[in-house]
């Protein structure tokens, strides 16, 4: 249903560059607390990149500089090289595609209002913007039926796909997600972060997600950053750089080398070579 | 009993409808001017209370304030107003500011703060200016406290407002003091049963606007969606 026919507002834009860089930035509060301390990070173009880490990391901080929800106290976040400080916050916003956990949706509005409220903020027609949200909601596999419902009359798993439609219907390079699919059961969470895939490798955003969910990390994320309190940077790499090579205990208990679940052996059965884990459960069939 | 069939009959004689009495142009005076009152106390309380709810300043303040009014007696501000002022409605149109701005105060802001934090992050992640989450998110969603708080306040203004006659010539406090001064207490009750019922009549229409107000924050919950919700209930039981 992710990839349905026929879908406005989504043209190739994989030849533009979106690169977002994080230069040394450090936030500190009135308080005294320290959330990021130095923190620098270059995401590429067209790109999934994971921040993930537990409470405490600076990792939604992180998230929220890139859009301006946060402001450095020191650093700078360069998109393309322009220093997000010049740029005019709303604008800078509306330009983003934003993911919030549960949706993040405006309660009074219908589904289709939510999807279309930035493109009709920036001048689209009403009609208009109301026709291209229909198209979002196939893309992101729900039946146009819903338009006209409220969000909480959705499940859960249905009001994050609205959540991303609404990221997409302005047609943003940069998608920002905070714990996208951390308020759904692990069933559709796993079919989610397999449609997001699929969405991608399509769409080609540069996307930053943050989570505190290793596996979602694995999932989704083409690199993944492990976060210490702070936000100091414990590894970076890819998913298996990091499976196959944890760089420190912190990293190794955090990703859950050792454990059952990331402990996978080959057992012979009738002349196949099914993968077990830890505990000896059978988690799949290797394919050679 | 007696008075009270009395009142009754005095209420229903014609003559009571016609001058000096003129019973329908008081109940209009007193509609009037507890309208005015409320609607001064609207146009300075939802504005204030709704920036104290949306930007969290003023609140420590701004209950002080509102509890502090709540206990001031109305008669006694009446009074002091008058000996400033001197006869006329400028005086009790003061007083009974001071009576109705707490409640439309504090529905405003107790509105506008009780809007879920997420749902305003959301809003403005995604590009919303201030003014926007204001207009579009904070005041609909807020919008049956704000009238509660209307509603409150107007109760309050319709019922207390007999006493501008006390300094002035106006509403349904006229026939009320004259009846009490005279010693004709079918007069004063009557006078006093016309304002319980339109105290009633106002309540009953600030209920339908309050319903409505509900109906647009959650409309889930609401008549337009009755199909949908009545058919989930039927797949639950």
């Amino acid at each position: 249903m992710w990839d349905a026919p026929g879908i406005v507002g989504l043209p190739d834009d994989r030849e533009e560059p979106r690169v977002i860089e994080f230069d040394a930035v450090h936030k500190e509060y009135p308080d005294g607390t320290v959330a990021v301390e130095r923190f620098s990070l270059i995401v590429p173009s067209h790109r999934v990149v994971a921040l993930v880490g537990s409470s405490g990391s600076g990792k939604t901080t992180l998230l929220r500089m890139v859009n301006r929800m946060v402001d450095p106290s020191s650093g700078t976040v360069s998109i393309d090289g322009v220093d997000v400080r010049s740029m005019d916050r709303v604008k800078l916003r509306r330009s983003i595609g934003y993911v919030l956990q549960a949706g993040g949706l405006l309660p009074h509005r219908s589904v289709a209002d939510n999807v279309a409220t930035v493109p009709v903020l920036e001048g689209r027609s009403r009609r208009q913007a109301r026709a291209d949200a229909l198209g979002l909601l196939e893309r992101v596999g729900l039946d146009t039926a819903l338009a006209d419902r409220y969000p909480a009359q959705l499940s859960g798993g249905q009001q994050q796909r609205v959540g991303v439609a609404r990221a997409l219907a302005a047609d943003p390079n940069i998608l920002l997600m905070d714990e996208p699919f951390g308020a759904v059961d692990p069933i559709v969470r796993d079919q989610l972060q397999a449609e997001m895939r699929a969405l991608q490798a399509d769409i080609g955003k540069t996307i930053v997600f943050v989570t505190h969910d290793i596996g979602e990390a694995f999932a989704l994320g083409d690199e993944v950053v492990v976060l210490r309190t702070g936000a100091e940077i414990a590894q970076q790499g890819a998913p298996a750089e990091i499976l196959a090579n944890p760089a420190d205990d912190f990293v190794a208990s955090f990703v859950g080398a050792g454990t059952a679940q990331r402990t996978l052996r080959i057992r012979q059965v009738d002349g196949r070579d099914v993968v077990v884990d830890g505990d000896g459960r059978p988690t799949g069939v290797l394919e050679r | 009993m007696n008075l009270l069939i009395e009142a009754v009959q005095w209420l229903l004689d014609p003559a009571n409808w016609g001058e000096p009495n003129a019973l329908g142009m008081r109940i209009l005076e007193h509609l009037a001017f507890s309208g005015a009152v409320v609607l001064v106390a609207a146009a300075i309380g939802i504005p204030v209370g709704t920036l104290i709810g949306h930007t969290g300043r003023g609140r420590g303040a701004i209950i002080a304030i509102t509890s502090g009014a709540r206990a001031l007696p109305t008669l006694g501000l009446l009074t002091i107003f008058g000996l400033w002022l001197g006869i006329g409605l400028e005086a009790p149109f003061l007083a009974l500011l001071v009576l109705a701005l707490p409640p439309v105060l504090a529905g405003a802001y107790a509105g506008v703060e009780s809007v879920d934090r997420a749902t305003v992050g959301a809003a403005r992640a995604i590009g919303l200016t201030e003014r926007q989450i204001l207009t579009g998110v904070e005041l609909p969603l807020a919008a049956p406290v704000i009238v509660g708080g209307l509603r409150s306040a107007a109760l309050q203004v319709i019922s207390t407002a007999t006493l501008a006659a006390y300094i002035s010539d106006t509403g349904l406090g006229r026939p009320l003091f004259l009846g009490l001064k005279t010693q004709q207490y079918e007069m004063m009750l009557g006078a006093s049963i016309l304002v319980a019922l339109l105290a009633l009549i106002v309540e009953l229409c600030f209920q339908l606007v309050q319903s409505a107000a509900a109906r647009r924050a959650e409309p889930q919950n609401g008549r337009q969606h009755r199909a949908h919700s009545g058919a989930r209930e039927r797949i639950e039981a």
